[in-house]
């Protein structure tokens, strides 16, 4: 038996090994062509149906290739939760970091043992999930903030991998900067290699990374405790993927003349749906690894088609009561949320990428998976924590300070697994004769910090960097008295607000640091044409 | 194992790690500061070569084909032959500064730099390597600019800008003070310096002098501040063996950046000279604009480094 475990570990590896190299593979470095993102970056968004779900209740539109989460959708109706078990990286995460429980000695073995049959607290999930659906039922997309995939997505692009890149980058220019020339030349030959195969040339970083590395550590610290915490009690794909399994063909056999209770079946047990005699098989609960199959020291267990339905457990433990009042926490909470001071007006630093849809309508799609942010070159991009309202929690907005819009990319909107950033081409960004160019803000220069507004000193970087052709900024040329009696030319900044894209680019140039002396606010955002203040925008652009 | 035992070699897994942890530090000496006040202060390496008698200071090439007009201009001042001796490492420094296509005239065009990497190997150049230090990100403006791909077409080494090819250099207190600088240009036997003519709001002009802001990484936005004397600062800080200046397409307005095709107006000509200052005395007139409007020009001039007007005798205008 012990085949089908090993079967089972590479198919773990495999797919985790894959989701690590695609989330890796999504920066602006590996894209073969540099202006276009390969779809199979998205897949593990794809074939997720929590997001299928999601998007076509929220958003009302079956989005791009998210169809694909038909297949996981079905096939588990027949064969089960397969999926937890067999191809979710966040399950084998957890799986790996519940592997490390003693059972040597008796009392240790008797609790883990214990410790796996089913409890009440793994129907929480199940009205997670309806409260989820109720809140999208309002547009309120929340799922990706529990959903595995855009869980783990965005703690390792976001976390993980920006912390592995400083601490590298930081070891090897150690070694490099050695005044002992063979350690020196070991870190020149290995900086080199790094660089050239995985490093990025610029450190990424991100905004509240504490509190996603938070998250991460507590999931992963959770499975101490309980095997799997996270998959048995809270994740919401696990639940969705549970009810789909209800009526599942494929399942848990016991034979129970074989059977003599030594519970071994529930060492090691990752789903906590009870393999053992004395309780029923809870089907939906099993993540169908096998590990009772191995473990079983007198094969009174096996996996068949069509066991006797009585015999076991078939429907999640949940109550109508509770289901009722999760759906009703969850159409109820919509209304409490947005009835608050949510709007524009109230977050005029939230810029949000270009191509992204009008707020409403971006919440009703973000699964927060960070891929805008992985992709954006200038890691322009950052996860909201409170900048979007509790709705819009991890969602991508930009913080120009770090980085800014780059006029000719639009990778955001094609690495976007759900359009809630549309993806956009080059020309329809910049604009023509017939379309007005993509704004996602205004810039404003302030002129009690602006050099030569403020002091009289030479400058204008922000004009220098401007992207438009026209140039959104405009220089005034003017003689003035400087303090010290001298008449100077100098040349002002002023922004020319129908120009301006909003891009950022000037503020991320300007020398004043910290708070800079030309700042953009979301203001004049195509999205939102309430959120404008111009009479009107022509069309054309201006010359 | 029991508890003790682990404990025992868990203490002194950690001692070993320390102490090879230790020695890495020690051996490596972290002080990188005292390194660099221990290097002094920096002084301009000798990149240029004696002048070649006879020979014209500065040629003006005029050809559309571009490649065609950057060989003959070199040819003109003395083959690379001249500039170039066997074994030589070349750096070529063009303006790879924004994600702009080759049309659009905000960075060198990648012909020039081509056909330089193939007239320096034919020179017998050991190395060629092709770095800058853009404003937008280095991994899309090398790709757009077009410079990546034909430059390595012809064999060089196109470097990208990582903390790897940095270096901690003081130019000293009179000078620019304390900065980060490209290691191949310091590292380099010869310094081909290949700047894009076009137009700049706040300097009016942007070519040779003002291309080895490229060469610094650090608070470059501050140099705008006194630009004209920073831009002939720069200009003493790299002398370079031979400077190409591109003016095949040349932006007459929204530079440095551009953006649109006509913005810029095609003159396909290519400068060669050994004489920086010149050659940006001469390109003012593709922006209708006179040496004389540009007070870097003279500051550069009494610092040496040039004659913003060359006798009619050291300059070959070809195809003019």
């Amino acid at each position: 038996m012990r085949k089908y475990r090993i079967a089972r570990i590479i198919s773990q590896t495999f797919f985790f090994l894959l989701f690590l190299y695609l989330v890796f593979a999504t920066q602006y470095k590996f894209q073969p062509d540099k202006e276009t993102v390969p779809g199979i970056l998205k897949f593990f968004f794809d074939m997720n149906p929590l997001n299928l779900l999601g998007t076509s209740l929220a958003g009302g539109i079956l989005y791009g290739t998210l169809a694909l989460g038909f297949i996981l959708l079905i096939t588990t109706i027949f064969f089960g939760r397969y999926f937890c078990g067999w191809v979710c990286p966040l399950g084998s995460v957890n799986h790996f970091f519940s592997s490390f429980k003693s059972e040597r000695k008796e009392h240790r073995a008797r609790a883990l043992m214990q410790s796996n049959v089913y409890k009440p607290y793994q129907s929480l999930k199940y009205y997670l999930l309806i409260i989820l659906i109720g809140m999208a039922i309002w547009g309120s997309l929340q799922t990706g903030v529990f959903d595995p995939i855009s869980l783990l997505g965005r703690s390792i692009s976001m976390v993980v991998l920006p912390a592995v890149t400083w601490l590298l980058k930081t070891v090897l220019s150690l070694l490099w900067g050695s005044s002992n020339s063979v350690i020196a030349f070991a870190g020149e030959i290995l900086s080199r290699i790094s660089s050239a195969l995985f490093l990025p040339a610029k450190q990424p970083r991100f905004d509240t990374i504490f509190w996603l590395a938070l998250i991460f550590l507590l999931i992963i610290i959770a499975n101490r405790i309980y095997t799997r915490f996270w998959c048995r009690a809270v994740c919401p794909l696990g639940a969705f993927l549970g009810i789909l399994s209800r009526y599942s063909i494929f399942g848990l056999k016991k034979n129970e003349e074989a059977c003599d209770s030594c519970d071994k079946c529930l060492l090691r047990c990752q789903g906590g749906d009870n393999p053992h005699k004395e309780l029923p098989h809870h089907r939906t609960e099993c993540h169908l690894c096998l590990n009772c199959l191995t473990d079983c020291p007198h094969d009174a267990l096996s996996f068949g088609f069509f066991e006797n339905r009585k015999k076991y457990q078939p429907r999640p433990e949940i109550t109508r009561r509770k289901v009722m009042f999760a759906g009703l926490a969850g159409l109820l909470a919509v209304p409490t949320l947005r009835s608050g001071i949510d709007s524009f007006k109230t977050r005029p630093n939230l810029i949000r990428p270009p191509g992204a849809l009008k707020e409403e309508d971006f919440l009703a799609r973000c699964i927060r998976c960070g891929q805008c942010m992985k992709i954006c070159p200038t890691n322009a991009l950052h996860p909201t924590l409170m900048e979007a309202g509790w709705e819009g929690i991890f969602t991508p907005y930009m913080i120009p300070v770090i980085g800014y819009c780059e006029y000719n990319c639009v990778l955001c909107g094609q690495a976007c697994p759900t359009g809630a950033i549309q993806p956009l081409t080059a020309v329809k960004k910049h604009g023509d004769s017939e379309n007005k160019p993509v704004s996602i803000g205004t810039a404003f220069v302030d002129k009690n910090r602006c050099l030569p507004w403020a002091f009289d000193t030479d400058c204008i970087v922000c004009e220098e960097w401007c992207p438009t052709s026209t140039k959104a900024i405009k220089l005034l040329e003017q003689q003035v008295v400087a303090s010290d009696g001298k008449t100077l030319t100098l040349k002002r900044p002023q922004v020319d607000p129908v120009l301006c894209i909003g891009c950022g680019a000037c503020e991320y140039a300007c020398p004043v640091e910290g708070h800079k002396a030309i700042r953009v606010s979301a203001v004049g955002e195509s999205r939102n044409p309430d959120n404008e203040m111009i009479m009107h925008r022509p069309k054309k652009e201006k010359v | 194992m029991n508890r003790r035992e682990f404990i025992k070699q868990t203490a002194s897994a950690a001692a070993a790690s320390v102490v090879v942890g230790g020695g890495v530090l020690l051996l490596g000496n972290r002080g990188e500061a005292a390194g660099k006040s221990s290097a002094g202060i920096y002084q301009p390496k000798k990149y240029q070569v004696a002048a070649i008698p006879d020979k014209p200071v500065m040629a003006v090439v005029k050809d559309k084909n571009w490649r065609q007009a950057t060989a003959t201009a070199i040819a003109t001042i003395g083959g690379m032959g001249a500039f170039i001796a066997k074994g030589d490492y070349v750096c070529i420094k063009p303006n790879i500064g924004w994600d702009r296509t080759p049309e659009q005239g905000a960075d060198t065009h990648p012909d020039i730099i081509a056909e330089l990497t193939n007239l320096c190997f034919k020179a017998g150049a050991a190395k060629v390597v092709i770095i800058d230090v853009p404003c937008n990100s280095p991994d899309r403006t090398y790709n757009r600019s077009g410079i990546k791909a034909a430059a390595e077409s012809e064999g060089a080494q196109v470097l990208m800008p990582d903390s790897n090819q940095l270096q901690d250099i003081d130019f000293g207190p009179e000078s620019l003070g304390e900065w980060q600088a490209l290691k191949p240009i310091l590292e380099c036997d010869k310094l081909i310096n290949v700047p894009v003519v076009k137009h700049h709001s706040l300097s009016g002009i942007t070519a040779a002098m003002k291309n080895w802001l490229g060469a610094l990484d650090g608070p470059r936005n501050r140099l705008h501040q006194n630009i004209n004397d920073n831009v002939a600062e720069l200009g003493r800080l790299f002398p370079a063996t031979l400077t190409i200046e591109d003016a095949t397409r040349v932006l007459q307005r929204n530079g440095p950046t551009g953006g649109r095709i006509d913005d810029a107006i095609v003159y396909n000509t290519v400068i060669a000279s050994t004489d920086p200052v010149a050659a940006d005395a001469y390109s003012t007139r593709f922006l209708k604009r006179k040496p004389a409007d540009f007070s870097y020009l003279k500051t550069s001039q009494e610092k040496g480094l040039g004659s913003v007007e060359l006798p009619a005798n050291k300059i070959a205008e070809i195809g003019i």
